[in-house]
């Protein structure tokens, strides 16, 4: 059963009950799970949370379902590896990457999704939706494959094939909206307030944006319950920068971690600080669309919202629903935000590729080139423990990387290998 | 009739112009503003705005040609 006491508006603080609602009816405000923290603190161990599965489900406890039998196609628990190589080559020597690329719809989605999923069979939908570049849309539909239910998934028209593909194969009914990104996300606005169904990221988004807690949870656990020095973390709506965040202060504050006495939540459970929690949370976008950043530089208390221009399509949202949230914690935590240049994403896949052996999509990039500016800015130092989030599978934008290409071809002679291959310089 | 839930965002040149008055005024839609951030060089404002469809819309088309943007109350909802 969840430890779920309601819904509460993060800005004029009216209460709610858990219901598939996400908007303050009074001010408009998004709303947030409030959780019954006393009883988790009575429930949840570090043992408990051993003998869960190997998913996100293993924190079933700090989730806002209440299923026994929650949809689960085994999101999360991903890898948490040592970067040596990427690590040396940048002059780091506790780097660790998170490696959310290989969740088993290859982002880090699942996380939310399955959240999200798991709500909506509670409430009764038969149909699960979202309005997608992409990796949503892949998740959504692997989802509603495992629940049996009906998937509903919109994208815009001229969406990578690949990236249809990945979503496709699921079985929902796609719509493939002809129009500018303004277009599509008015008409997935009407949509959602005219028919009867589960959209992940709108009526569902209170519970769906808490699945992104697990990413902090994880780290934490398989670095031996202890936060780093430093997360570096791809950033779009700001929903996930928070929750890592919020992940970290709710296992402070419930005493899980080692060495860090219990505390109490206060009055805001979404903006607790537990003064053990000393990650400075490093914030990455693209620059073709980076509204958090470019507030966050001129020091000003307003994201203005921007038309997205940037490679990096699973990032590119020009008016983020928690820019405002996310900079609040970039500040709190002494952390720093970055736009990277757009002619920096590919090298950033690259980099990661060639020492790690990780592909990453171009998320993944703005992540790789937003951690090494943060070295060469000081922000880092060499023995610092540091986690970048690779939140994507490169499989999904091969189109970027294409120029990596360029086999030696050779007739099947070993004359001919040995003096291409002589020729190239080994 | 029906309800519309938008976010006005306000450059700097813009700030200082009665968009929402002239919107309730010129326009058959009723407005009401519900949080706010207004100050000298940029601000946003949070409305609900009441009217036909056509009518919010064809008011929201004349907003957005002054260079006040015009997004959904929850941020975009096409996501990654």
């Amino acid at each position: 059963m969840a430890f779920v006491n309601g819904l509460k508006c993060r800005e004029c603080d009216r209460e709610y009950p858990p219901e598939a609602l996400n908007v303050c009816d009074f001010c408009f405000g998004p709303l947030e799970v409030v959780y019954d923290y006393a009883t988790i603190s009575e429930v949840i161990s570090q043992d408990r949370i051993a003998k869960g599965p190997l998913s996100i489900w293993r924190y079933r406890d700090l989730l806002p379902a209440d299923s026994d039998d929650p949809v689960d196609i085994m999101a999360g628990f991903t890898p948490l590896i040592k970067a040596r190589n990427l690590g040396k080559q940048l002059g780091l020597n506790n780097l660790y990457i998170k490696n959310d690329s290989v969740n088993p719809s290859f982002s880090f989605k699942d996380r939310v999704v399955s959240v999200a999923a798991t709500k909506a069979v509670e409430f009764g939908f038969d149909t699960l939706a979202c309005a997608s570049t992409g990796n949503l849309a892949c998740s959504v539909a692997a989802h509603a494959a495992r629940a049996g239910i009906r998937a509903i998934v919109f994208i815009p028209s001229d969406l990578e094939r690949g990236k249809i593909i990945c979503a496709a194969v699921y079985g929902p009914t796609m719509i493939s909206v002809e129009g500018n990104y303004d277009d599509v996300n008015r008409l997935c606005s009407e949509i959602a307030d005219n028919y009867p169904w589960a959209f992940v990221n709108i009526n569902m988004r209170p519970y769906y944006a808490e699945g992104s807690k697990t990413l902090g949870y994880e780290v934490a656990e398989q670095l031996g319950w202890r936060l780093p020095d430093h997360v570096v973390v791809p950033t779009a709506s700001g929903a996930m920068f928070t929750k890592i965040w919020k992940g970290f202060n709710e296992l402070a504050c419930l005493g899980m971690l080692d060495g860090v006495e219990s505390s109490s939540f206060g009055p805001d459970q979404n903006t607790v600080h537990h003064p053990a929690v000393t990650t400075r949370m490093h914030m990455t976008q693209a620059a073709g669309c980076a509204p958090i950043v470019t507030a966050w530089e001129s020091g000003s208390l307003q994201v203005m919202p921007v038309r997205p221009d940037s490679i990096a399509k699973s990032l590119a949202i020009g008016n983020p629903a928690d820019g405002i949230y996310s900079m609040r914690v970039v500040n709190k935590s002494a952390g720093t935000a970055y736009a990277v240049p757009e002619e920096e994403v590919v090298p950033g896949i690259k980099l990661l590729a060639e020492t790690e052996g990780i592909f990453t999509e171009t998320a993944g990039g703005v992540a790789i080139s937003g951690l090494k500016h943060a070295v060469d800015s000081g922000a880092i130092k060499p023995d610092d423990l540091t986690v970048v989030y690779i939140t994507g599978n490169g499989l999904k934008t091969q189109e970027a990387v294409e120029s990596v290409v360029n086999p030696l071809t050779v007739k099947p002679f070993m004359g001919a290998f040995e003096e291409a291959f002589n020729q190239r310089g080994g | 009739m029906g309800k519309q839930r938008v976010k006005f965002s306000f450059p700097e040149d813009m700030v200082k112009e009665p968009v929402i008055h002239k919107l309730g005024h010129d326009y058959k839609i009723v407005t009401s503003i519900r949080r706010a951030d207004v100050r000298e060089d940029t601000g946003w404002v949070i409305l609900e705005l009441e009217g036909e469809d056509a009518e919010i819309e064809r008011g929201l088309a004349w907003v957005g040609t002054t260079g006040v943007r015009v997004d959904l109350v929850s941020g975009d909802i096409v996501d990654g």
